[in-house]
């Protein structure tokens, strides 16, 4: 597990976020069967309890959110993991989680909806995951791999990201990336230095009693807490960004896409290189924090950009929010059902190219 | 001259918020007891729940942690699965417990976890005014019953300990009342007896409290205990429904 | 083999039980440690019911975009259902292998690709074991292709076989000879 000079491995994207996992030193898992998402599960089942972790097959993905919320409390590492219908029903437990400061790594390899949906790939919950799809004024941590080597060193950071803020992460992924197979590197990545967890519920054993809650009722209060909130939602725009550009230094268009499809993106960029069109890539990695200023700086050089996204229209919107006002941004989604092909995102390409 | 009563070590000295008569503060008081009785104020932790048990953390000298309504058995489980070696209770109202959160107490109790659930049922939803609770008893008027609970209209009240002991899982479950000093020295042996038995990893352990709640019932605080007695318990039996000798393991 | 600029996309389809999504695994990882960019998307969830199962195998010396091909390069279809699926999708002068144990050869019927009809049922019956047909399939599909060395499918066996079947290795090995030696032998 982890050694340095590892060999490399074939393995589904969802086996590389559960490897990771462990990797993470996270032995306390709690998730409810779903598709797409159901090798984490099972590969947890199977690997944990001879690490001396705890696996809950849950009665419900509410029960999942609230079985992570009281095992992150005790300041160790726990995790989730569902797919979109299940992610709504722990919009509760993830508000609460922020309002409580609870760390704890959400997993949502997405299908497609509304309600009952389908399974196949779709990027319909970009929203849910950005804004915030529970009660109150609260963000959460959201990185979109978009490769399966990603799905690993993300889902490592978000750990990591997590502790650091104390706020819930989640890996925003969808039914390709958890389906698919590639090449992984399971290389444990350096340990950084992490506030330690003094908050935690251990036993007020020669200290104060800890609380955590989300409950204030007295006057101001709340206001100062949602304040603090505030404060540490700035600090992670500030400081954990992250981002790939792809051939932007010279382009005249700019595709933006993440997770899936910014892959698919790429093939569709490379082609208009080859023929002769100066298109570049913008992939966002964090979804919140959102790179606003890095695609606003890069607005100021590109005037047109392209949003690609498997939906009918959503992380356009940040798009639009961050870049110039005088750049032209033109989007081309798809519901679900199938995948664009490079082909046809190339289409797009010429025609918004000029 | 001799200490014959005095506060319990793991009760902060505040006053309880609860109404004139309530039986929460009598409730509360024989955990904390319990938690002194075997020493174990430095390796519990507590669940609060949402209902007026929801203060438990301005009361307890202890680590609290707050779950969101209907979710403390959940939560309490995942304490206790990241650590095993502390003491994890929860303290759940009827709504609490019978309404909103009962997936989640009945397959806490299924899976065995080692907890203890302390369940408050005065028959009523006192925190947000006075609403019918899984438990209000037919024909017992509350401010969403205003003609009285009927069953054609909204089912029966609900007896937890009855289901849960049903359930291989849960190792103890008692039902307590403290409207009299009998029924009080039984039901604080019942709450020492689900704290022992989470120390010795029996399994799941409960104690459903019969609470007054004067305010809601709009009666005094002599009627309201009276009415405990005379209508609460022949619906709601009290005694001890199953305990378990021997964990499941041995 | 890096350097120059290769990419093939193939599908594997057929009943579920007919080994396809191990034979995908195996060339995708036989790739993968010739230092090929590989991507493997196997069909999931209620797709499998109904006893179809497909897999698509991208092997490229660039990273990869897209897992999911609408018109691949080659085919191979163990079952008629899955050519009556997948043939109209194979690009022109694209490859068609299937299995003429289980499919007449007259059900195929595009004239722009090449069509390979190879026997994999009887042939691994004549072996001694019917299971290993994808194996036979395999074989012809990567000697007719040379998408990957033969060596590294035999090396890659251990890694993709689960553990309780690795003691099979020698007849899968035999198994992936005979294709191969039938498509020599054409």
């Amino acid at each position: 597990m982890g050694d340095q000079n590892p060999e490399k491995m074939l393995v589904k994207g969802n086996e590389a976020l559960a490897m990771a996992a462990i990797d993470a030193g996270c032995l306390l898992y709690f998730g409810y069967p779903i598709t797409p998402q159901n090798d984490i599960p099972e590969y947890l089942s199977k690997h944990l309890p001879p690490l001396g972790g705890e696996f809950i097959q849950a009665e419900s993905e509410i029960a999942s959110i609230n079985l992570l919320l009281g095992a992150s409390a005790t300041g160790k590492r726990a995790m989730t993991s569902s797919s979109s219908p299940g992610i709504s029903l722990m919009q509760e437990g993830i508000s609460y989680m922020a309002g409580s400061e609870l760390p704890g790594l959400i997993v949502n390899i997405s299908r497609s909806g509304p309600g009952l949906g389908g399974i196949s790939p779709s990027q319909g919950d970009y929203f849910q995951a950005t804004r915030g799809g529970g009660h109150g004024d609260y963000r959460m941590i959201v990185l979109a791999p978009s490769t399966i080597q990603e799905m690993y060193d993300l889902t490592i950071l978000a750990f990591d990201l997590s502790d650091k803020y104390r706020n819930p992460a989640m890996i925003l992924g969808d039914a390709l990336i958890g389906q698919m197979k590639e090449p992984l590197l399971r290389r444990r990545p350096e340990k950084i230095d992490l506030p330690p967890k003094d908050w935690a519920l251990t036993g007020a054993k020669g200290r104060k009693p800890n609380r955590l809650k989300s409950l204030y009722l007295q006057d101001g209060e709340l206001s100062e807490h949602n304040w603090k909130l505030y404060q540490k939602y700035e600090r992670m725009k500030r400081e954990e960004v992250r981002f790939e550009t792809l051939l932007t230094e010279d382009a005249k268009l700019v595709v933006a896409a993440f997770g899936s499809m910014a892959r698919v993106s790429k093939s569709s960029v490379e082609l208009a290189r080859e023929e002769g069109m100066k298109v570049g890539l913008f992939r966002p990695i964090t979804l919140f924090p959102y790179p606003e200023k890095a695609l606003h700086d890069l607005s100021k050089r590109v005037k047109r950009f392209l949003t690609v996204e498997l939906n009918t229209g959503q992380m356009v919107e940040d798009v639009k929010l961050s870049v110039d006002r005088d750049v032209e941004v033109y989007f081309y989604g798809r519901p679900p059902g199938s995948l664009p092909t490079p082909e046809e995102i190339l289409e797009e390409i010429r025609k918004y190219y000029g | 001259m001799e200490l014959v009563f005095k506060r319990p070590e793991c009760l902060i000295d505040v006053p309880f918020h609860f109404c004139p008569g309530c039986h929460h503060g009598i409730a509360h008081r024989l955990v904390a007891e319990a938690i002194d009785y075997f020493k174990i104020r430095e390796k519990t932790i507590g669940v609060a729940s949402v209902g007026c048990s929801v203060f438990m953390y301005d009361y307890f000298d202890i680590d609290v942690l707050e779950a969101p309504h209907g979710r403390a058995s959940a939560v309490a489980s995942g304490v206790k699965r990241a650590r095993k070696d502390r003491i994890v209770f929860t303290y759940q109202g009827d709504g609490d417990l019978g309404a909103i959160g009962i997936a989640e107490g009945i397959h806490t109790a299924n899976r065995g976890e080692n907890i203890t659930l302390i369940f408050a049922n005065n028959g009523i939803y006192g925190m947000t005014g006075g609403q019918m609770a899984p438990t209000t008893l037919l024909g017992q008027k509350t401010t969403t019953s205003p003609y009285g609970r009927d069953f054609t209209y909204d089912g029966y009240p609900i007896r937890m300990a009855e289901m849960l002991a049903t359930l291989e899982g849960s190792a103890f479950v008692a039902r307590v009342a403290v409207n009299n000093p009998a029924n009080l020295m039984k039901a604080k042996k019942a709450v020492r007896k689900a704290f022992q038995m989470q120390i010795e990893e029996m399994g799941f352990s409960f104690v459903e409290f019969l609470l007054a709640c004067p305010t809601n019932w709009g009666l005094s605080p002599l009627e309201a205990n009276r009415r405990v007695e005379e209508e609460m318990i022949p619906y709601f039996p009290l005694g001890i429904l199953k305990e378990r000798k021997m964990a499941d393991y041995l | 083999m890096s350097g120059d600029r290769f990419y093939y996309d193939v599908i594997m389809a057929g009943f579920g039980g007919q080994g396809v999504m191990l034979i995908g695994n195996l060339l995708a990882y036989a790739a993968m440690k010739e230092g090929r960019h590989v991507t493997y998307l196997p069909t999931y969830g209620v797709e499998m019911r109904g006893g179809t199962a497909n897999c698509t195998v991208v092997i490229s010396s660039r990273e990869i975009g897209s897992p999911v091909v609408e018109r691949p390069h080659g085919v191979v279809l163990m079952n008629l259902p899955s050519l009556l699926k997948y043939e109209q999708r194979v690009l022109p002068k694209g490859l068609l292998l299937f299995n003429s144990s289980l499919i007449d050869p007259k059900e195929a019927s595009r004239k722009d690709i090449e069509v390979l009809p190879v026997p994999v049922n009887d042939m691994a019956i004549e072996n001694g074991n019917p299971r290993l047909a994808n194996m036979v399939a395999l074989g012809a599909f990567v000697e007719k292709t040379k998408l990957v060395r033969m060596a590294s499918l035999f090396e890659s066996l251990e890694k993709v076989l689960d553990e309780r079947y690795r003691q099979f290795i020698p007849p899968n090995i035999k198994a992936i000879e005979l294709g191969a030696r039938f498509v020599q032998s054409l």
